[in-house]
């Protein structure tokens, strides 16, 4: 029964350590724990001997203008062996240059051209990883030019092509429909269920100059509750999937975000589910 | 557009973020905060004790500085600083604030000693015993994580207050090296003087306990060598591998 997780942050280590195990699960981002040695990965071994974890990476880059960095790519995959994920997910975008990385998911024109680059992209990181890949939906601020793609269509598209699934983070959708100026319930109705291997649940706030006029996917929040209707929602259409609270910024106490856990576990479990 | 038109647009994307004066929709100020940051977040959470000597407003100023000049080259935030000790060095509005390069260089080194690889301390039940003739002969290791230096001001002094959060107090002005190694899961400091900084220099660079010794009580006459011995062992400074 696919249950809900929580985003796993240094300071909670302790507590994490000791929750109760009913289906509780741990993302981490893979590149907090790329280190020689030493307490970080001692932790995360002690987590997980008790709870599944979930690597939820920021750098591979995917949708960079070349192929995948190989270097990355093996630091990831001793992480996969070492550590045995239930699950290993990655991004629509990119956040590399040469020897530049940049701390964002950041957009680009969705072509055909990029479609076949990120396609090639994600079929060798899945090979190097030995793992199918969960790539997730994008935060939208900007109206780029140059789409020739509908965004569903091109992870439909990429999904049929690379074998990979889906990560469907609803705050992203809410986020980027409000910025965007589109239905986020229509965008959360028209993505493929069976293709979705994990739902993403986070906070946001507006943006500091201007305003509710652009929402920012901060982190740094509780999931709004417009957020959790989506989610409702689309759970009532597709089924319970694995869902995680993820909270980067802002931090509260683990008993918080236990809080928001248990709401979501409680919709997985139907008590909360609506008719859509 | 073709694959070419993909990398002219992250091209440009990737120079509009790190140039703060570039003409962008409002939106697009977005990525370029969140690309600041990130990295200016990461700065702070890797020199904590130079933050709370300078106060944050007047970090995250300088660490934008930064990072618009040495952004991050790699992934992993917990790496990145490594220029910023030199930063601080040549950064004007730091001038009035002598110690703070070597500050940071502390706070650095604390990173790596945290990240570092995890590897056997030296035991030292076998040395107990040994003829000095045949002590004198060994050549000891530098533990993966043990990072020194000697500093020409009160730098772990300095340091060490701001770490354990206390008030930077009166500092009486002096050298002051420093040894910060993680001989279990958390990383140890230990003051330094210069004979245990030329004895460790020596140790590094593969040269006997004989020679080590000579550079040690030639750096510092009459260092009691029984003693820094003793200090650099149970500060975790020496490696149980590779040593001969």
């Amino acid at each position: 029964m696919p249950s809900a997780g929580l985003g796993l942050k240094p300071s909670h280590f302790a507590e994490a350590l000791a929750a109760p195990a009913d289906g509780l699960w741990f993302e981490v981002h893979p590149e907090n724990y790329m280190v020689a040695g030493g307490p970080r990965l001692a932790w995360l071994e002690a987590v997980r001997a008790r709870h599944p974890i979930s690597l939820h990476g920021v750098a591979l880059s995917l949708a960079s203008d070349r192929a995948v960095d190989e270097i990355h790519l093996e630091r990831l995959a001793e992480l996969v062996r070492r550590f045995e994920p239930a699950l290993v997910s990655e991004h629509l975008a990119w956040s590399t240059q040469p020897g530049m990385y940049f701390a964002d998911l950041l957009p680009f024109p969705r072509t055909s051209e990029a479609l076949a680059r990120i396609v090639a992209n994600v079929e060798r990181a899945q090979e190097a990883l030995g793992r199918r890949l969960a790539i997730e939906n994008p935060s939208h601020y900007l109206a780029l030019q140059g789409h020739a793609w509908d965004e569903i269509d091109f992870l439909s598209e990429l999904a049929r092509r690379s074998g990979c699934g889906l990560l469907l983070d609803v705050n992203n959708v809410f986020v980027s429909a409000r910025n965007l100026g589109a239905s986020a319930e229509a965008y959360v109705d028209a993505f493929p269920g069976e293709l979705v291997l994990e739902v993403h649940l986070a906070g946001h706030s507006a943006d500091p100059a201007l305003g509710q006029a652009l929402l920012v996917d901060s982190h740094d929040a509780p999931v709004a509750p417009e957020v959790w209707a989506l989610y409702e929602r689309l759970i009532a259409r597709i089924g319970p999937r694995p869902t995680l609270i993820e909270r980067d910024d802002k931090l509260p106490a683990f008993g918080e975000l236990m809080v928001e856990r248990a709401r979501a576990q409680a919709v997985l479990r139907g008590r909360l589910a609506r008719a859509a | 557009m073709g694959t070419s038109d993909l990398a002219r647009f992250q091209q440009e994307f990737a120079q509009a973020l790190l140039d703060p004066a570039g003409p962008m929709p409002p939106a697009f100020a977005v990525y370029r905060n969140t690309v600041m940051k990130g990295s200016i977040d990461a700065l702070q959470a890797n020199f904590p004790a130079v933050a709370r000597l300078v106060g944050e407003e007047w970090f995250r100023a300088a660490a934008a500085v930064h990072v618009r000049a040495s952004p991050p080259r790699v992934p992993m935030l917990l790496d990145y600083g490594q220029d910023f000790p030199d930063f601080l060095a040549a950064f004007e509005p730091a001038a009035e604030l002598p110690y703070l390069p070597a500050v940071a260089r502390l706070d650095r080194f604390w990173t790596e000693a945290h990240a570092a690889r995890d590897e056997a301390l030296l035991e030292t039940a076998p040395l107990a015993g040994m003829e000095p003739d045949r002590l004198g002969g060994l050549r000891l290791r530098p533990h993966a994580s043990a990072r020194w230096a000697w500093f020409d001001v009160p730098a772990y002094t300095i340091w060490s207050r701001q770490r354990r959060k206390e008030d930077a107090g009166d500092v009486t002005w002096r050298g002051e090296g420093a040894l910060l190694a993680r001989p279990g899961d958390a990383v140890q400091s230990i003051a330094l003087d210069r004979a245990d900084c030329a004895f460790l220099d020596a140790c590094r660079e593969g040269r006997t306990l004989a020679e080590a010794a000579e550079a040690a009580v030639g750096m510092l006459p009459g260092a009691d060598l029984a003693a820094l011995m003793a200090r650099l062992l149970e500060a975790g400074a020496f490696s149980d591998e590779g040593w001969t």
